[in-house]
């Protein structure tokens, strides 16, 4: 049994102009220890979809459908108090940009405690006794002395392994990491990336890794899952995704990645840019950027297709299949 | 903490030595003392004697060099009304200012945070928008109003609180005349205190309300949530810990500005404090006084902005007293 099984997720934001639907219709599953990645241009819903799991989307967005598999537990519908309990403990949490995830007037060891002291009973040396050894893993230098030191006195690049240890502290099953790069500095960005794909394959740790950035992926995880307008549109495992795009968008996004140009060639791009929640259009919803877009997608959705290992959802793709079929048929 | 502190001092010198020279141009535009000193038997070429005698015909700055030199003896000249030394009348006066503004001081922070925090986490619920209106109402209604509408209420109508006065005081040390420690005594300050906490309550209730709505985005905050804490850990100490930070800088000059504020309360409550006295001295024409509040006010402002700043700097790990 998968360790998180999400099934036909929902979330929509109520606004003045009426309800707007952010998720639909997401499921996949994820195993122990595995690492996925969530990829797609901004506003796809890649940390609508992270913070859903947890049940941290705030006001006016809510889960309005479907059904989050945790532990035998349905997260969509648990209660504060049950949340809570897992929040921070069994499924953790890495944010974007270190400067701003550590609270500027606590102390790391502080922050560290009371994550300690919110799940478990648990004396303050004892507590500090574990963040220590976390900061050790993290390798973190003298983490004695940055225990009681304040966030403002310590580097970007630190900061973040301090989230990420803070991260590990109750040793959870999952870890969601929403760009956990994005915001340092190149040089430090492999560093990272290259300690959480340690850290989460030495403690057996399952990763959800939300980025834009599909070297990322293709170096940190086993799964990836494209999605686009709110919705999937192909999930597979990663070096087929990677190697053989099935969707013309995943297609663009590969295309896009600049060590494929030749110097002194213009980059390639998607042309258009993703339309906004309120005004997805009818049909596929990549329809109008699509090159190879024609009448049926824009009239119907199209379902998902086998392809390889991988589920594509491209009319395009369905009708290829199709047509091989027959032909094996034949 | 020592450098600080010196930075500090050499700050509150520069600011009390322009208070200075302000009260003291006061001082020497403010008509002629010698009408009120001398009957009107004196004759003219009497009193020009006397001017010269007290000094009143020197250049500005001779006068003003005489007067700082006799500031800094600690003699801010003497009362016209009162035939004693300036300085000694407004410090006795100011016991009863202080506790009145301690009191509504009291009354800020016991209202003000729990009701700024509340409608920050819950600006939806009835009781939020209730509060909000009010507080509208509260700052646009100005002191003497709320007054004279607070005596009306509790001490004609309902007849529950004495309308003027102090009431019983007990000797503490130095002089310090203290209602704070007998029944009539505090009975007494809980109008007035209310009266002058009215014109900052709201503002403050306002400022934290909207200072804790912005902490509560911040993703420090998301993080907490994040890490399972309890909503109480998040709400006192993860957001209110910040909010508090702003709002302590707006309190201490605002602390400042209460002193200035009480001249409206006591005048109306007949509160024997500073306002009220030099209320009276503007009116007798006192300028010794005048200008002997003006510096002792000034001098209040400079301390309680030091104490302030120490505060914040406990506070906030990132400011370093010690730096620079």
């Amino acid at each position: 049994m998968a360790l998180l099984e999400v099934k036909n997720l929902e979330v929509s934001f109520g606004l003045r102009s009426g309800e707007v639907k952010a998720l639909r219709n997401i499921s996949f599953n994820l195993d122990r220890g595995e690492r996925l990645g969530l990829v797609g241009e901004s506003g796809a819903g890649k940390s609508v979809l992270g913070f859903s799991i947890l049940n941290l989307i705030s006001r006016p967005g809510r889960i309005s459908a479907g059904e989050i598999w945790f532990d035998g537990q349905n997260l969509a519908n648990l209660s504060a108090e049950g949340i809570r309990a897992i929040r921070g403990n069994r499924i953790s949490m890495i944010f974007q940009d270190p400067m701003m995830t550590l609270n500027p007037v606590l102390t790391i060891g502080q922050q560290m405690v009371e994550c300690l002291q919110a799940h478990r009973k648990i004396s303050f040396d004892a507590a500090k006794t574990i963040a220590v050894q976390k900061l050790k893993q993290v390798y973190i230098p003298s983490p004695e002395t940055r225990f009681d030191q304040y966030p403002h006195e310590l580097s970007g690049g630190m900061r973040q392994r301090i989230v990420i240890a803070i991260a590990l502290l109750l040793d959870p099953d999952i870890i969601i990491a929403d760009e956990p790069t994005t915001a340092l500095d190149v040089t430090i960005q492999a560093e990272i990336m290259e300690l959480m794909v340690e850290l989460c394959e030495r403690n057996n740790v399952a990763l959800i890794l939300i980025t834009h950035d599909l070297g990322v992926v293709s170096q940190a995880t086993q799964k990836t899952i494209v999605m686009y307008a709110g919705r999937i549109i192909e999930q597979g495992p990663t070096k087929e995704i990677i190697n053989d795009a099935q969707h013309p968008y995943t297609q663009g996004l590969m295309n896009a990645l600049p060590q494929m140009a030749i110097p002194g060639q213009r980059l390639n791009q998607i042309r258009g840019a993703m339309p906004p929640l309120q005004r997805i259009p009818t049909g596929c919803a990549f329809n109008p950027r699509c090159d190879y877009a024609e009448e049926a997608c824009k009239r119907e959705l199209p379902t998902f297709t086998r392809s390889g290992n991988c589920q594509v959802a491209c009319h395009m793709v369905a009708a290829m299949r199709k047509a091989e079929q027959t032909q094996e048929g034949v | 903490m020592i450098a600080f502190f010196i930075k500090r001092l050499f700050q509150a010198i520069i600011v009390m030595f322009v208070i200075s020279l302000i009260s003291f141009s006061i001082q020497d535009n403010l008509g002629d003392p010698l009408r009120e000193m001398v009957g009107q038997s004196v004759s003219e070429a009497e009193r020009q004697a006397l001017r010269d005698e007290m000094g009143l015909n020197d250049p500005f700055l001779i006068q003003y060099g005489r007067f700082l030199g006799n500031v800094l003896q600690g003699d801010l000249g003497t009362s016209y009304f009162f035939k004693e030394p300036a300085l000694e009348v407004i410090l006795k006066k100011m016991p009863a200012t202080l506790e009145l503004v301690f009191g509504a001081t009291i009354i800020i922070v016991l209202f003000s945070v729990p009701l700024g925090v509340y409608s920050a986490i819950k600006p939806f619920s009835w009781f939020s928008r209730v509060v909000m209106g009010v507080s509208i109402v509260g700052i646009s209604v100005p002191v003497f109003l709320t007054a004279i509408g607070l005596i009306y209420l509790f001490a004609i109508e309902l007849g529950w609180m004495p309308s003027y006065g102090r009431g019983d005081t007990v000797d503490m040390f130095w002089g310090w005349d203290s209602g704070l420690f007998t029944l009539d005594g505090l009975h007494h300050l809980i109008l007035p205190s209310f009266t002058l906490a009215s014109i900052m309550l709201p503002l403050f209730i306002r400022l934290i309300r909207s200072e804790m709505m912005e902490v509560l985005q911040s993703e420090y905050v998301k993080f907490a949530w994040a890490k399972g804490l309890h909503s109480r850990r998040i709400y006192f100490l993860h957001a209110l810990k910040n909010t508090m930070l702003p709002v302590i800088t707006v309190g201490g000059v605002q602390i400042g500005t209460m002193v200035a504020y009480t001249i409206l309360t006591e005048t109306v409550f007949q509160w024997p404090g500073m306002g009220f006295l030099f209320l009276e001295a503007v009116n007798r024409v006192d300028t010794p006084l005048i200008v002997a509040y003006l510096i002792v006010v000034g001098a209040v402002f400079v301390v309680t902005n030091t104490i302030v700043d120490l505060i914040y700097g406990l506070v906030n790990p990132t400011v370093k007293l010690a730096g620079k």
